[in-house]
């Protein structure tokens, strides 16, 4: 084995030197998101990286969507948010039918009620078939199970097989984007982890590292005795699912092994066959801007007798843990998500701060919206605030979830259960008391501007409409501004002034 | 026409030349403006922080102000998306106020908007013409009000002026970073987002940033100003206004 050149650390490394991937998607609650924003704000290597990459794959959405859907794309979007909402609306509906259907088709259908329930129901099967070796496609609600450590702990060896969540795992780290997970990491990390955990000649090339992993990986599939996906949509009118996986890794992980597992929100229904195109069309280009997810994989119960390869047993697990507390009317439209990951690329926020300040499976805006309602607003109170509200995830959300809009409604369930501080409150509550009435709004403007005023630089304008400066320091409730940036100070006279002098000097009123 | 000023808070204490050049545009174009003086602010700081209940006082208030204007115009996109987006939220268990907000969104106009879109006026056709090399703000905002992408449209309208060399400014569409109590909340990561905006402004080498939302104006200048960085803040009001001469062209 050699060793590793260079010596500097990526992202993770800095950001969660003494976490492992566990700790990094769940930390200590109440969440206290400012310390990793820190860490990632000041680490040059994470600005840049996962800067350019969200740029650039939020470009290709861009690009994608026009190309294939000109003035449509918005059409497209609002007919895929309507299929969801539909099916939300008739959730209850459509999850009988699907259990129906594939049960008729021989899958073994199970309800999780948590995260708990379903594993244990994961864990059953497992050691059912004596278990030693789990191979497992991408998924996000295993991430939310922590389904791999629990599997770990009763002795079952469970294998990360899609590229980036593999890394991951070796480096003992966790994912950060709902896409693609290691956007965080570089090459030569990776080339460490490798040559470290593999005992494996250090190279950072690319293809030299797939070639690795691949033939690593290629030995796990056959030994195996149970696969296990997630799924990206279930099918309620013939109890289908369908997995949309880039690298074949889903394909062979539901196909090879004797037994094959799904673990799946509920809300991933949609009613019949005839939708799919829809989001199939709109998934991959919003997520990386391609026309369509390489391997789309529609399976409809275990292998029948006649067929020569597929699992002998299949099971799905449907997992509500905390979904149908969000089904209420309010916040519904949250779970049209399809984790296409478009709101995170596009999101400015996110550049800055990398998936792992969310400290929850679901990073980015949608995650500042699901991990609160999911897991507890009091246990994330900072995840609604942490947007600037610029409405570029709506805008590239396949299934027109208004993040911005059911931020804002988090921030207001927030106040309404008495969770922000007494000094906001009290200033909110003095400053629209001040705006009821003019003379009262123009006072308190004022009266800033006096105190302002006092501690003003550089005014270089003589004109009372311009004569603006600027303050280095304030204290109270504004002291976070000039952390980062001067206060500008207001001109000494304000627009009213001037209307006065202008109404005067028309002989007006 | 008659048109009723929505001057907004931020412009009228901290940008008042901004309201004074949508004034003499207005007037200059032959309309009548008016200026009810009971207007404070459309809410939108406390609605984002969510006090809804302190909001709501006070969007009661702006509906009433403008109940009986024919035609709101406000310098700023933020503020009259707050109008077209968030009022209807605000009152929807109060039919009848629910009516009124969504009466005075149909006729509240950011005003760039109001002259493109309504005055259907041509800057060129009108005989705007100023000197400088000039970069645009794409504000957010801008998307609240049905502008995508935020602002390649107002970028036409801009090279629309006769003398202004147009430099596009790289990363349009990223938020500046303001996103009003986020910047207080979040000073690390909105200080970033402000860097970010303030090296492309840099990168641009414009003598002036065209803003037209104030809340943006006063994130990005106040960055710039920090970093010592030298450039004009100006809206595209104030620059039709000096362009054609209803202005003195002045140090902004």
């Amino acid at each position: 084995m050699s060793s590793a050149p260079g010596s500097q650390t990526t992202a993770s490394e800095s950001v969660e030197l003494t976490m492992d991937g566990h700790d990094i998607l769940f930390p200590k609650l109440p969440y206290d998101m400012k310390q990793r924003v820190q860490g990632a704000t000041n680490n040059a290597e994470l600005q840049e990286f996962v800067n350019s990459a969200t740029r650039m794959r939020d470009q290709m959405r861009i690009n994608g969507c026009k190309d294939a859907f000109g003035d449509n794309y918005d059409k497209i979007r609002a007919l895929a948010g309507d299929i969801k909402q539909h099916t939300l609306d008739n959730l209850d509906y459509y999850i009988e039918q699907f259990i129906d259907n594939a049960t008729a088709a021989g899958t073994n259908v199970h309800y999780a009620a948590d995260a708990e329930e379903a594993n244990a129901i994961c864990k059953e099967i497992c050691q059912k078939h004596n278990a030693k070796l789990v191979v497992k496609s991408k998924s996000m609600v295993t991430e939310e199970t922590n389904l791999v450590h629990e599997l770990e702990a009763i002795g079952v060896e469970t294998i990360e097989t899609d590229l980036g969540e593999y890394i991951l795992q070796l480096d003992h780290d966790a994912p950060s984007h709902l896409v693609t997970p290691m956007i965080h990491k570089n090459r030569a990390s990776v080339g460490r982890a490798f040559a470290r955990e593999l005992g494996v000649e250090y190279t950072d090339d690319p293809g030299e590292l797939t070639k690795i992993a691949r033939r690593v990986l290629r030995d796990k599939y056959r030994q195996a005795d149970i696969g296990m996906s997630g799924g990206n949509f279930m099918i309620a009118d013939s109890g289908s699912v369908c997995i949309c996986t880039n690298e074949g890794n889903g394909r062979l992980c539901t196909s090879v092994p004797p037994v094959h597992i799904a673990y799946i929100g509920i809300e991933k229904m949609i009613p019949s066959r005839k939708h799919l195109p829809v989001f199939l069309k709109l998934l991959s280009r919003s997520a990386i801007g391609s026309p369509i997810t390489v391997y789309n994989h529609i399976m409809t119960g275990p292998k029948r007798n006649a067929e020569p390869d597929g699992p002998q047993e299949q099971h799905i697990i449907l997992i509500d843990n905390g979904r149908t507390e969000v089904l209420k009317p309010e916040t519904r439209e949250m779970l049209r998500c399809i984790r296409c990951g478009a709101c995170l690329n596009s999101c400015p926020v996110y550049r800055k701060v990398g998936g792992h300040s969310y400290g929850s499976v679901y990073p980015g805006p949608i995650g500042a919206l699901l991990t609160p309602v999911f897991k507890g607003l009091a246990n994330y109170k900072d995840l609604p605030y942490a947007s600037s509200l610029c409405g570029a995830c709506y805008e590239a959300c396949p299934v027109k979830i208004n993040i911005p809009k059911y931020l804002i409604q988090l921030r207001s369930d927030l106040i309404g259960g008495k969770h922000d501080k007494f000094t906001d409150r009290v200033f909110f509550k003095l400053w629209s008391f001040s705006l009821k009435k003019a003379w009262m709004y123009r006072l308190a403007g004022k009266m800033a501007g006096v105190f302002l005023r006092l501690r003003n630089k550089g005014v270089k304008n003589k004109n009372p409409y311009l004569n603006r400066g600027w303050v280095e320091k304030v204290p109270g409730p504004a002291a976070g501004w000039t952390e980062k940036r001067d206060l500008v100070t207001p001109p000494t006279k304000d627009f009213r002034s001037w209307w006065d002098e202008h109404q005067k000097s028309k002989g007006g009123k | 026409m008659k048109i009723d000023l929505f001057i907004t808070c931020l412009a009228d204490s901290y940008y008042p030349r901004t309201g004074i050049a949508v004034v003499k545009i207005l007037e200059h174009l032959g309309h009548e403006v008016r200026f009810p003086r009971e207007q404070t602010c459309c809410g939108q700081p406390m609605f984002n922080t969510g006090y809804k209940d302190d909001t709501r006082t006070i969007a009661k208030k702006m509906i009433d102000v403008f109940e009986d204007s024919d035609i709101v115009v406000t310098p700023s996109g933020s503020c009259a998306a707050m109008i077209h987006e968030n009022y209807e939220v605000l009152f929807e268990n109060d039919p009848v106020y629910l009516k009124k907000a969504k009466a005075l969104a149909a006729k509240t106009h950011e005003f760039i908007l109001f002259l493109t879109d309504v005055l259907k006026l041509n800057l060129t056709d009108l005989g705007v013409q100023w000197k400088g090399k000039a970069t645009y703000h794409y504000s957010c905002h801008l998307r609240g009000i049905g502008v995508e992408g935020g602002g390649a449209k107002v970028v036409d309208v801009i090279k629309q002026v006769n003398g202004l060399e147009y430099v596009q400014i790289d990363k349009p569409e990223q938020c500046c970073g303001f996103g009003g109590t986020f910047a207080m909340k979040y000073p690390q990561i909105s200080g970033t987002m402000v860097e970010d905006k303030v090296n492309c402004i840099k990168d641009t080498q414009a003598d002036y940033v065209i803003c037209n939302d104030a809340g943006c104006t006063m994130n990005i200048s106040g960055s710039c100003q920090r970093a010592g960085h030298e450039v004009k803040f100006i809206t595209l009001a104030e620059i039709i206004a000096e362009g054609l001469g209803l202005l003195e062209v002045e140090n902004v």
